[in-house]
């Protein structure tokens, strides 16, 4: 009785229906853990080269907020020392100008940011600092599409409303030639 | 008789093979995936720093990259320890960036062409001398659209 057993046992074969299924399977499991490498950073939109230096002169000097950074990664804004801590408020404010103060920009399109840093400064540093500078306009653009749009500004808002937000407050931010004092490494 | 019989039936219980080709397919889709996207070898060590105000790339083959770090411990002995730039899989001086940069943009179609992206990947230690003479290079090959690449700063609601 027990070998009759076996016999019919061995008769079995294992059924391989589900076999593709279960290849699926791992291959979109493995589809779906294959970390793909992200990419994500802080897109700029270089100005195109020419040979003539820009002219500055000719901008009134309450509507340029001036950055400096220099080889050891301090701040200069204004003329006034400045930790990265305070950067993103501080250009709000210029921004914005809401109590209209006499040496701030006499509005948002007008606002120019002068960035400037030396060639020994740390690269960490320098992408902080135009971190906040771009965070100080995307709070702006946040706060006017919220106010006129009830809704908070992303890429995926009509081009038309991002359109106009960006005409009331264009980022105009002018990077000049960096200068040469510190040590390069 | 019959058990005979019944024996040479079942002798050959033979494993069906009719999901090896699955198994195939999903190996083949497998290398395939990781092939595509391994990045290629990198000589040089390079720490993106961390920033808030991210931008997310959408279409890769529009992206071309550039490194800048100084070279891993495996190649300071060719290249040096100062900071250097790599295109593609090798080293590369900056005089280099505008060929590497049309042979790129040869592969696209016309239509995609003005939306090609530099992404700039730069080690956070590494001092703006290099960068600048990178992006001077990139302003005078008209490739204006450029990415610092950089990771998510953790601990900051703001995105």
């Amino acid at each position: 009785m027990a070998k009759t057993n076996t016999r019919d046992r061995m008769k079995n074969e294992i059924n391989a229906g589900s076999m593709a299924d279960i290849a699926f399977l791992l291959l979109i499991f493995f589809l779906v853990t294959t970390t793909i490498a992200e990419d994500k950073g802080i897109l700029v939109r270089l100005p195109p080269w020419s040979d003539e230096e820009p002219d500055i002169t000719r901008l009134k000097e309450r509507n340029v907020y001036s950055v400096l950074v220099n080889a050891n990664n301090q701040l200069l804004v204004r003329e006034e020392p400045m930790r990265i801590g305070q950067l993103r408020e501080n250009a709000k404010e210029f921004i914005s100008n809401p109590r209209k103060v006499a040496n701030m920009s006499e509005s948002p399109k007008n606002a120019i940011i002068s960035l400037k840093n030396d060639r020994g400064t740390n690269y960490q540093t320098y992408l902080a600092v135009y971190n906040e500078l771009k965070g100080a306009y995307d709070e702006l653009w946040d706060e006017l599409a919220r106010k006129r749009y009830g809704e908070p500004y992303s890429d995926d808002m009509p081009f038309a409303k991002r359109k106009a937000i960006k005409g009331e407050i264009p980022m105009v931010l002018s990077e000049a030639e960096p200068t040469n004092f510190g040590e390069e490494n | 008789m019959a058990k005979f019989s019944k024996k040479r039936g079942k002798a050959s219980p033979a494993v069906s093979t009719a999901s090896l080709p699955d198994i195939i397919f999903m190996l083949l889709f497998f290398f395939m995936m990781v092939t595509v996207l391994r990045d290629s070898d990198l000589k040089l060590s390079v720490n993106t720093p961390e920033v808030t105000q991210l931008t997310k790339l959408d279409e890769k083959s529009l992206v071309n990259y550039i490194y800048v770090g100084r070279p891993t411990q495996q190649y300071q002995k060719i290249y040096g320890t100062s900071p250097r730039i790599q295109l593609g899989d090798k080293i590369a001086t900056v005089d280099e960036i505008p060929l590497f940069l049309e042979q790129h943009k040869v592969k696209l179609p016309e239509a995609k062409r003005p939306r090609i992206t530099s992404s700039l990947r730069v080690d956070g230690k590494v001092t703006m001398g290099i960068v600048q003479d990178v992006k001077t290079k990139l302003r005078k090959s008209n490739q204006l659209r450029i990415n610092y690449s950089a990771g998510k700063r953790a601990g900051d609601a703001r995105n």
